[in-house]
């Protein structure tokens, strides 16, 4: 049990803590209702619920294919940041260089940047070279912003490497090749694994930089939201994003319950 | 053993060689068309500090970023507490209201506001059918709607170098100070408060910084009407196409950014933040 440090617990404060959590989820729950609309336009629906939205969704060959080049823009640049960013874990925790702080510096810099700021520069470069809205130029974009974070995630799995693992590794006469890929490397699968599925999910939600470098021929999922919002907002929207929202609650839930069961057998 | 070519030097070069051609040299072209573009010279600086409609999108951001930075971190504190020290039913409560909305996309959450604030949206139905009000209040495409939606977006991120302070502290410490006869709020304002200082300023510093960057949430909920820097940037950039204005905003924001990483660098030490 944890021990309260303070008495702090006053009736008030637990009740502005408690709306402050209803806060958060407010705007969530609130597009519930607004999905099942039988109306062609944002409204609520009047005892006359109806599932024409989410039919509309399935069948709406545009959304389909916005769908289908989110999930393939995902997929790419998730595991090539992943690839790339346990290339840069691996390297670093092997040779262990002095100027590895510039590179890792280096590697986290498009996260400390605004993205509107990497928006510009990503333009930038993708006007010069002509892969403006092209499926090569936005997977190389999503690359650019997920790989700080897998960095992140692969740092630290190799953090908790323990060094002589190497030299038993190549004192039995495994090679550098082998030692990397049959000895180091299976004792990163969870890092990796973490690193791929954060790329995967923030590549699937990245709008900031995708809005300025594509829109015409690829057009992903958060890109259709954000014109649907800004020209004339479609129940349709309310739709997916209900859709969404009902996967990440699920998986969100469903850790912190196990974490919390687990925290509990624990002590 | 010399530091020949290896595997793992090859390995290790491979992203900060990437990002070298890919952003790091276009970003110094960025600062090339911002001296150069129309003309070569310091003229869109020049323009940026000079130009009034620049200033007042520079003031109101700067207004919009101060007031959702005070409110989001002291929600956020409010937040960390009850995560950190409350019941088991009230940690596990705050924690699905921290981590769902933060893994929630931006534009869903910003939606959800609309659904809310517009003209016919949820609160406006309500207070109408209450007669709390004659008229719809206007409350989407205003600074007020745009704070919202921001300070719903920044808590999340507010929340983590707080809560992350408040688990180090030594409950003992509070013990100590209670059982030497100060009272629970003596204890907090003099003792809890100052030891969660640290992440105060992280918070402050960070959420400043994603705020001052931040364009989908003011885009949605201050429909084109409450234009802010990263906004009026988009604007040079696409609509009126001064690429020179727009990659000189572009420096500008990034070295306000610079300034306050350093400033988090040196105030704090950031290492105690990611235990």
């Amino acid at each position: 049990m944890t021990r309260k440090p303070l008495n702090l617990q006053s009736w008030l404060l637990k009740l502005a803590a408690v709306l402050t959590g209803l806060f958060m989820l407010m705007p969530l729950v609130a597009v519930i209702p607004v999905s099942f609309t039988p109306k062609r336009f944002l409204s609520l629906p009047k005892g006359d619920w109806s599932l024409r939205h989410y039919q509309a969704l399935l069948t709406d060959e545009a959304w389909l294919a916005s769908i289908s080049d989110s999930v393939l823009v995902a997929l790419a640049s998730s595991v090539i940041a992943t690839v790339l960013a346990a290339a840069f874990a691996l390297g670093l925790w092997f040779r262990q260089p002095r100027y590895g702080g510039a590179l890792v510096g280096l590697a986290l810099l498009p996260m400390a940047v605004p993205p509107v700021v990497s928006a510009v520069i990503i333009y930038f470069l993708q006007a010069r070279i002509g892969l403006i809205d092209t499926y090569a130029g936005l997977i190389l974009t999503h690359v650019i912003m997920v790989t700080p974070f897998a960095v992140i995630v692969m740092l630290t799995a190799t953090s908790r490497l323990d060094k002589s693992l190497e030299l038993a590794s190549r004192n039995l006469g495994a090679s550098r090749m082998q030692t990397t890929f049959w000895v180091v490397l299976p004792n990163l699968k969870f890092g990796l694994f973490s690193a791929w599925f954060l790329s995967l999910v923030l590549s699937w939600e990245e709008i900031a930089v995708t809005l300025f470098v594509s829109g015409i021929d690829v057009i992903t999922l958060p890109k259709r939201i954000w014109d649907g919002l800004r020209l004339n907002v479609d129940p349709i929207i309310a739709a997916v994003s209900v859709i969404l929202m009902v996967l990440t609650t699920i998986a969100i839930v469903a850790k912190t319950l196990h974490e919390h069961r687990k925290g509990k057998s624990g002590s | 053993m010399a530091a020949r070519l290896n595997i793992h030097t090859i390995a290790m070069w491979l992203l900060p060689a990437l990002f070298l051609a890919v952003y790091l040299a276009p970003l110094l072209g960025v600062f090339g068309w911002s001296v150069s573009r129309p003309e070569p010279g310091a003229e869109n600086y020049v323009r940026m500090l000079t130009d009034a409609d620049a200033l007042n999108i520079m003031l109101r951001t700067a207004r919009v970023c101060i007031l959702v930075t005070l409110t989001s971190v002291l929600l956020a504190y409010l937040l960390a507490y009850h995560w950190v020290f409350g019941s088991p039913a009230r940690k596990l409560f705050m924690e699905l209201c921290i981590f769902i909305p933060f893994w929630i996309s931006v534009l869903i959450r910003a939606f959800g506001w609309v659904v809310i604030l517009r003209n016919k949206g949820i609160l406006n139905e309500t207070l109408l059918s209450i007669g709390a009000i004659a008229e719809p209040l206007t409350l989407v495409r205003t600074e007020f709607s745009v704070i919202l939606g921001m300070v719903h977006f920044l808590v999340p991120f507010a929340v983590f170098p707080i809560a992350s302070v408040m688990r180090q502290i030594d409950s003992r410490v509070l013990l100590a100070s209670r059982g030497m006869g100060a009272s629970p709020g003596f204890t907090f304002w003099n003792v809890f408060l100052p030891l969660t200082v640290p992440g105060i300023l992280a918070s402050v510093i960070i959420v400043f910084v994603f705020a001052l960057g931040f364009f989908i949430t003011p885009a949605i909920l201050g429909g084109g009407k409450i234009v802010m820097i990263a906004e009026y940037i988009y604007i040079q950039m696409f609509q009126t196409s001064n690429w020179g204005f727009g990659a000189a905003l572009s420096i500008g924001v990034l070295a306000v950014v610079a300034a306050m990483a350093g400033l988090l660098f040196k105030v704090i030490r950031p290492e105690r933040l990611v235990k």
